[in-house]
């Protein structure tokens, strides 16, 4: 479990963080989500430990993130950053991936197997042998995030995953997340992919200023239009489709294509009844 | 790795007696304080040096990132030090090495926290360097605080993969540098290669003649600064070529088998 009590936190003097409380059971799928700026990253961080709390506790599975090591807590926070040049450095993608295994003390053989599982999964099994630094933003975004995930950590924590993708990598990357969270690992995703949120049918913890605007499912607060536009985000294009037929008796709150679907399949089969 | 050692190197604009002085006598101080820490090698002269500096960093009120910047560099200090210190130098000349990095360290720290890129650019020109190489100058020390920002965030994200930079033996700690260095390196190349194409596209370059819309001009205090300055490098240049300066070395070393 991952337990926010209280969490304050300062950039030199500037407070970024206020009083955050947040629980995130083992098993759970949460997005955060906020307009830039409002501390999404930050709180991110403190998951893993790079970052420790002014004031409050981050606790990770009962321990508290003060009393121990980033190394120690990525066995069991797995963290992938938003920008994939930040981490790529090795000759091949096949030594990328392995790099974390390697620091974690994996025997060999258990890394090589692991490795080539991830790359297969996330359809990066021809360039097992190609440099990652010559990949394309999106190949290079998926070699970042199977570096984090080979150590198959409980916790996985995805900074803003769908940046660059396009929508068939996003659908291969939700589906392997989909998958990661149904076999019981807890995911924590940041991101302004109101589409892929809707998709994905997470918790939403919408942060704004440094503070927690809202937090429950992500149809109560993705249809609510004052705390999205609050949150400088857009409403999903179901939603703005559904308010906007809201005085022909359509309900404002159906955010999902198919309960969208269903509900225009039954209006209009009214309205043949009626007419023809 | 701490960022606090770029902000000692990052322009603040401020109005303070050292803001509002033109960048060539402050260069023309940083380069005498910078000459004067090479060719003494005592340790009360680059005290002296070093002590001078406070003044100045008090009256540009950017004490805080000055002491950013000195604290950023006591681990390459200590480095010095002990380099030194471990291969036979004796206790006072390790020390003397400390210093002079620090003297230097801090005399540019103050000349780029109270120097705009802009001025620098300008002045550049005015020395005769061609525009196409002052800007890049000028746009390289700019990209410094966004480069440590970015670095930072290499180290976050090598750590969140188990890499654990303060363990092991020192060769060790620095192989464990290279995945931190690669991403940095390939990224300021990326960065530069997409700002040059973003220049390009608009339009730098196209005009062979630039003509422009500040001018730097030197006025009275800035006369006196550099007319200062320049004296108390030849008085210093004079005074380690005709008077002897007390050592001050005991000669404590340690003692190595091969012999000093």
């Amino acid at each position: 479990m991952i337990e926010v009590r209280g969490l304050c936190f300062a950039y030199d003097d500037v407070e970024v963080l206020h009083n955050i409380d947040l629980r995130i059971s083992d098993g759970e799928f949460v997005a955060v989500m906020g307009e830039n700026g409002a501390g999404k990253t930050t709180l991110i961080k403190h998951f893993n430990g790079l970052l420790k709390p002014s004031r409050g506790e981050v606790l990770i599975d009962g321990v508290s993130t003060r009393e121990s090591t980033v190394a120690n807590l990525s066995r069991v926070v797995g963290l992938v950053f938003q920008n994939p040049d930040h981490q790529l450095f090795s000759e091949t993608v096949f030594e990328e991936v392995a790099f974390s295994l390697r620091n974690l003390g994996y025997p060999e053989e258990t890394v090589r197997r692991r490795v080539r599982f991830i790359l297969e999964t996330l359809d990066l099994g021809g360039y097992a042998e190609e440099s990652p630094l010559m990949l394309s933003g999106g190949e290079r975004k998926r070699v970042a995030l199977a570096s984090v995930l080979v150590s198959e950590p409980k916790h996985i924590i995805l900074d803003e995953p769908t940046i660059g993708q396009d929508y068939q990598q996003k659908e291969r990357l939700r589906n392997f997340i989909v998958q990661m969270n149904s076999q019981g690992r807890t995911v924590v995703i940041v991101t302004h992919d109101v589409e892929f949120v809707v998709d994905c049918k997470p918790r939403v913890v919408l942060l704004s200023r440094g503070s927690i605007l809202a937090d429950g499912p992500y149809d109560s607060i993705l249809s609510d239009r004052i705390l999205v536009e609050k949150a400088s985000l857009i409403p999903p294009q179901i939603s703005i489709l559904m308010s906007s037929l809201a005085g022909l008796g359509f309900n404002p709150k159906i955010i999902d294509l198919y309960q969208a679907r269903s509900a225009l399949e039954k209006r209009l089969c009214e309205y043949v009844s009626e007419h023809v | 790795m701490s960022l606090n050692m770029f902000e000692g190197f990052k322009f603040k604009r401020k109005d303070t007696l050292l803001h509002r002085m033109d960048p060539r006598p402050k260069f023309l101080i940083a380069l005498t304080i910078f000459l004067l820490s090479l060719i003494y090698v005592n340790v009360l002269v680059l005290l002296i040096l070093l002590t001078v500096q406070v003044p100045l960093v008090y009256a540009s009120k950017s004490m805080r990132r000055w002491f950013g910047s000195m604290r950023g560099g006591t681990i390459l200090a200590a480095m010095i030090f002990f380099m030194n210190f471990l291969t036979g130098s004796t206790l006072v000349f390790s020390a003397t090495m400390t210093l002079r990095f620090l003297v230097l360290v801090s005399a540019f720290s103050i000349f780029f926290m109270t120097t705009s890129p802009d001025d620098l650019g300008l002045a550049l020109e005015r020395i005769g360097l061609p525009y196409t190489l002052s800007f890049t100058f000028t746009t390289s020390v700019r990209l410094v605080p966004t480069i440590a920002i970015e670095a930072q965030t290499i180290v976050d994200a090598q750590r969140s993969r188990g890499l654990e930079l303060d363990r092991g033996s020192v060769i060790e700690r620095v192989r464990k540098y290279i995945p931190i260095l690669i991403p940095l390196i390939v990224s300021a190349i990326r960065r530069s290669t997409e700002l040059a194409e973003a220049l390009e596209s608009r339009g730098f370059g196209a005009v062979k003649h630039r003509e422009p819309l500040a001018t730097l001009r030197m006025k009275r205090s800035d006369w006196a600064a550099a007319i200062t300055t320049t004296l108390v490098l030849v008085a210093g240049v004079y005074v380690q070529n005709t008077m002897p300066i007390p050592s001050f070395d005991t000669g404590i070393r340690i003692p190595l088998p091969w012999g000093p």
